[in-house]
């Protein structure tokens, strides 16, 4: 194998020298040419016709041959439901696994393979429900993964359950009077986390969703990504407010960093703090708007952003919540291997098996 | 005064005390000790699950048995001759293993009113005369241990502490165990203590000058060092010796090693071993849960790392979906089960045998797993090693079934030359192979088989022109492609079971150890064990031999798949008996694959068998014969 998998050899680990982003340095590049076709694989993919993941694909095989990544080092893995078809359209390596586990066995990749580029493509069941324990984990390690979390609301797969996303009061097939649980906020629940990249983007909004894209492939550590997605079989038009050209301006804020949070078809309304702690919305004429700071390393804003989600979208956040920048799990491990090296040489076996009280028998 | 010297051919001792007492550490040094002089040693550690139980109780009680001889042995012992029992709870839990005659040494200062009554003395055994049978010696360690260091400037309670260092000195004289490397384990171990160390090796000192000088111990024990085979030999325990097998593994393949883990009883000493040994590129990672930490392993292995994992029964329950995904996928990965007692929780710190059959069968769906079972702490070095091997041979997982026996119990272990040990060869394919022009430019098959081994190519990311997608979904033979095709199906399902029964002609036959007869005969009942039972099985043998008796034994370590000969071996016997710490999951298996009837022996008390126990159950077959 390549030999960047053991002691943290390969590329530069910083990245900055060359013009390369944190979370791309070590990831072995091609100056040849790369258009979206290198990225299709010649399955026929089979998600139901209008699903909105169609578009998250077309999207990504768009967008990675503008990184000039070696194709072999782009490894999808995902777990089980619609989305987690995904690896099998994508002419990478690709790893479809088990349900709700994607998030481990992407861990113990990039733990290994610091020349990788690791790719975690989930549900909200997948991610949210079944493997919500290690998807918290993934985030608080901060290892090098992107995770797309493809949020439909609702079971696709089994064919239409309520999710752990859907809102309460959901009828579906398994709760015919109505879902009683509360959802899961999933930018509060990654903030809360530790996550060091939480995004939020659409699967319709080509632009805006391979604009989150290109920031959290060059973050480095464990980048959130969540995408509402359209599931037009079991739950059509649950984004409807965000996509609607006729009132989507009006509900949807488009978060940048650095600037003031402000929004509406005449961007004549902005975010205000409120006394209570949380935002208010206020004219953006007010002299208080806040300035987004998705770079602060207090997540309290970006927490409060991200309870400005109403089940009738009345003002949904979009963008890059947060985009901070610590240690990941898997540089710190390299530097554990390579600090013991350092100490004390290279292992040797013979030393080892010989080491502690010896005695010889002649 | 000179005392007298008495030869012993060998000698079983247990230190038993409370969990706070330090018994284990007792027991460490003077095996230790013991191993350094030379003679052959087996140990088991038996201590309760709880951190602390409550002091002075019967559930905190701690105990640590060592046998040690001037030939090679096999098990622990049976029964101790000497029992150290550091308070009245330790006599009561051990008093009952103890044959007449033995040795009983008490600490004295321990059997107060009130320890007496924590555990249902009614009145003091070492006064009346219960112990008649026993040779007592009681000694007042502990205000013995306190005296001895008054001059140290440490309070009352560390200097009581260090009563366990007194016992240790005085069993060191009474068995002559040579002292030096004792000195300098306290020496390490408190080098940030200076005190406390100092502390340490008066007490130690202090009993064993006691033991020089007291008329109470007239009479010391020799027993010579064992004619063991030549070469570099040191005390290893089987985790230990699991861990450095896998580290053996990954340099052997130049695959780094990855260990995904969630801590466990009794297998977490095997992460906290491997996490020492970073300078090997080893990666250790402590996962969210057991199921994150096959998942990271299989991850590992998807990436060329040799990718494991180390669990106990509760874990390896969590662990089945994962490791079914390896058998579809086939990956390299090994599943390191070191069984305890169930089901459930059970009981955590106590051996057991019982996860055979979930090894085997517990995932859905068919889905052949080999199975591999060390038979004694050493040999789980070996049996690491051979795991690894067919692991990546056969892209598989391996399940490696140790126990808490093996896991904590200790032998000497003969160094082995590192030159020897076996070379494993990863095979990577790292560029498509065209049997024709026609072919060169077709996909890259990642389920086009070897033909003699039946695996499939193990092509990792960032091999360019290989890329290709795995998954749990059913795969089209060769193409790898999803398919849902019947026929295929079933095509897939036998080609994943053939790749394993292969394995059979890969692994060496069942050698059965069959003495011939004075009339050229060989036996006419075979001992058929698995695991851990080895060294308590073939101790019995040996007695059952001694007395006349004409038995074979044979052991298995491959369990998935069984020797290819092992159907003719068992078939040449009148009488198979195959004793099991289950309740008869190798025998099941026996039985339904070969339609042998065989006669099962099952206990299941936490505890290894016992020679005595298990020769006169050989016996009574012989006998019936
Ligand atoms: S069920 Fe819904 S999410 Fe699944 S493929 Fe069909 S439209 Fe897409």
């Amino acid at each position: 194998m390549n030999d960047a998998g053991t002691n943290g050899s390969g590329p530069s680990e910083n990245g900055s020298g060359n013009g390369v982003a944190g979370g791309l340095a070590l990831i072995p590049r091609t100056d040849a040419k790369q258009t979206a076709k290198d990225f299709k694989t010649d399955q026929e993919v089979r998600w139901c016709p209008g699903c909105g993941d169609y578009a998250i694909l077309a999207a990504v095989q768009s967008f990675l041959p503008e990184l000039g990544l070696r194709r072999e080092n782009i490894v999808f893995v995902s777990g089980i439901g619609c989305s987690s078809r995904f690896p099998y359209y994508m002419n990478t390596y690709g790893f479809h696994s088990i349900h709700g586990r994607a998030p481990a066995i992407a861990t113990g990749l990039a733990a290994a393979r610091p020349d990788l580029s690791v790719w975690v493509v989930t549900g909200d069941g997948d991610a949210l429900s079944i493997g919500g324990n290690h998807l918290i984990h993934a985030l608080r390690r901060n290892i090098n993964l992107k995770i797309l979390l493809f949020n439909n609301r609702i079971y696709g797969l089994t064919k239409g359950q309520y999710s752990p996303t859907s809102e309460v009061g959901k009828i579906t097939k398994s709760t015919p009077m109505g879902s009683l649980d509360s959802p899961f906020n999933p930018i509060s629940l990654a903030l809360g986390a530790e996550a060091s990249f939480v995004a939020r983007t659409l699967d319709s909004d080509r632009k805006h969703l391979q604009s989150v894209l290109r920031a959290a492939t060059e973050h480095k550590g464990t980048a959130l990504v969540e995408i509402y997605q359209n599931c037009n079989i079991f739950n059509d038009g649950a984004f409807e407010p965000l996509k609607d050209p006729a009132v989507r301006d009006e509900v949807t804020i488009k978060l940048e960093h650095g600037q003031p949070i402000v929004f509406g078809a005449d961007h004549e309304k902005g975010l205000r703090r409120s006394a209570a702690g949380g935002f208010e919305i206020a004219s953006a004429s007010s002299p208080d708007i806040v300035v987004h700071d998705a770079h602060n390393p207090d997540p309290s804003q970006a927490f409060a952003l991200s309870r400005l989600d109403s089940p009738g979208f009345e003002h949904t956040p979009i963008g890059i919540f947060r985009q901070v920048s610590r240690p990941t799990y898997d540089e710190l491990m390299r530097e554990q291997i390579d600090e013991a090296v350092a100490q004390q040489g290279e292992g040797d076996l013979a030393a080892l098996l010989g080491s502690g009280d010896t005695w010889l028998i002649d | 005064m000179t005392k007298q010297v008495q030869q012993l051919d060998r000698v079983i001792i247990r230190f038993a005390g409370d969990s706070g007492d330090g018994m284990q550490l007792t027991g460490d040094r003077f095996t230790q000790e013991t191993a350094s002089f030379g003679n052959d040693l087996s140990t088991f550690p038996n201590f309760p699950a709880e951190i602390r139980a409550p002091a002075g109780t019967l559930p905190g009680v701690s105990s640590f048995q060592l046998h040690f001889a001037d030939h090679d042995i096999l098990t622990p012992g049976d029964a101790p001759n000497v029992l150290v029992a550091m308070n009245p709870a330790a006599l009561m839990a051990n008093i009952g293993d103890l044959p007449r005659g033995a040795d009983l040494i008490v600490n004295i200062d321990e059997f107060t009113k009130r320890n007496l009554a924590k555990v249902g003395y009614a009145t003091n055994p070492i006064e009346d005369d219960s112990l008649s049978a026993y040779r007592v010696y009681p000694v007042a360690l502990t205000s013995m241990t306190v005296k001895a260091l008054e001059e140290f400037d440490i309070s009352k309670k560390d200097a009581e502490r260090a009563k366990n260092m007194f016992a240790l000195g005085l069993l060191s004289w009474l068995y002559h165990r040579p002292t030096d490397a004792t000195v300098g384990f306290l020496e390490q171990k408190f080098a940030k203590k200076p005190e406390i160390m100092k502390a340490n090796i008066a007490a130690f000192r202090a009993g064993w000058n006691y033991g020089e000088t007291t008329e109470a111990f007239s009479v010391s024990y020799e027993v010579k060092p064992a004619k063991l085979e030549s070469g570099h030999y040191r005390n290893i325990t089987g985790n230990m010796a699991l861990a450095y097998g896998l580290i053996a593994a990954s340099r052997q393949s130049g695959l780094p090693l990855f260990l995904g883990s969630y801590p466990i009883t009794p297998a977490s000493d095997i992460l906290h071993e491997l996490s020492k040994h970073k300078r090997f590129g080893v990666r250790t990672f402590q996962a969210e849960d057991e199921i994150a930490g096959v998942g990271a392993a299989l991850g590992a292995s998807f990436g060329g790392a040799l990718g494991v994992t180390t669990t106990s029964g509760p874990g390896m329950t969590l662990k089945s979906e994962t490791i079914g995904l390896g058998v579809a996928v086939e990956l390299p990965l090994i599943v390191c089960d070191i069984q305890r007692a169930g089901p459930s929780t059970g009981m955590p710190t106590k051996t057991e045998q019982a996860d055979l059959l979930q090894a085997l069968y517990g995932r859905n769906g068919e889905a052949p797993v080999p199975v591999i079972a060390p038979q004694s702490p050493n040999d789980c070095f070996t049996s690491a090693i051979e795991a690894a091997r067919i692991a990546v041979k056969y892209r598989t997982p391996v399940i490696l079934l140790s126990d808490g026996y093996l896991a904590n119990g200790s032998e000497p272990w003969q160094i082995p030359d590192v030159t020897t040990l076996p070379k494993i060869e990863p095979g990577f394919t790292t560029t498509k192979t065209a049997e024709s022009a026609d072919e060169a430019d077709e996909a890259f098959e990642p389920f086009k088989r070897d033909p003699n081994t039946l695996a499939r190519p193990w092509a990792v990311p960032g091999t360019p022109g290989l890329e290709h997608r795995i998954g749990g979904l059913e795969k089209a033979d060769g193409t790898g492609n999803i398919s849902y095709d019947p026929n295929n199906h079933d095509l897939m399902v036998r080609l994943r079971q053939a790749k394993i029964d292969g394995i059979a002609n890969d692994i060496p036959p069942l050698e059965p150890d069959d003495p011939r007869g004075p009339d050229g005969t060989g036996a006419k009942v075979l001992v058929l064990g698995w695991g851990s039972t080895y060294g308590a099985i073939a101790a019995a043998v040996r007695r059952v031999r001694k007395s006349g008796g004409q038995v074979a034994q044979a052991h298995l370590r491959h369990l998935n798949p069984f020797p290819a000969n092992i159907a003719e071996v068992l078939k040449s016997y009148d009488r198979v008996l195959v004793p099991e710490i289950n309740l008869g999951q190798l025998a099941l298996l026996i039985k339904g694959k070969f339609l042998i009837d065989v006669i099962s022996y099952n206990r299941v008390r936490g505890f290894p068998f016992k020679a005595e126990e298990l020769a006169g159950v050989i016996q009574d077959v012989i006998d019936s014969e």
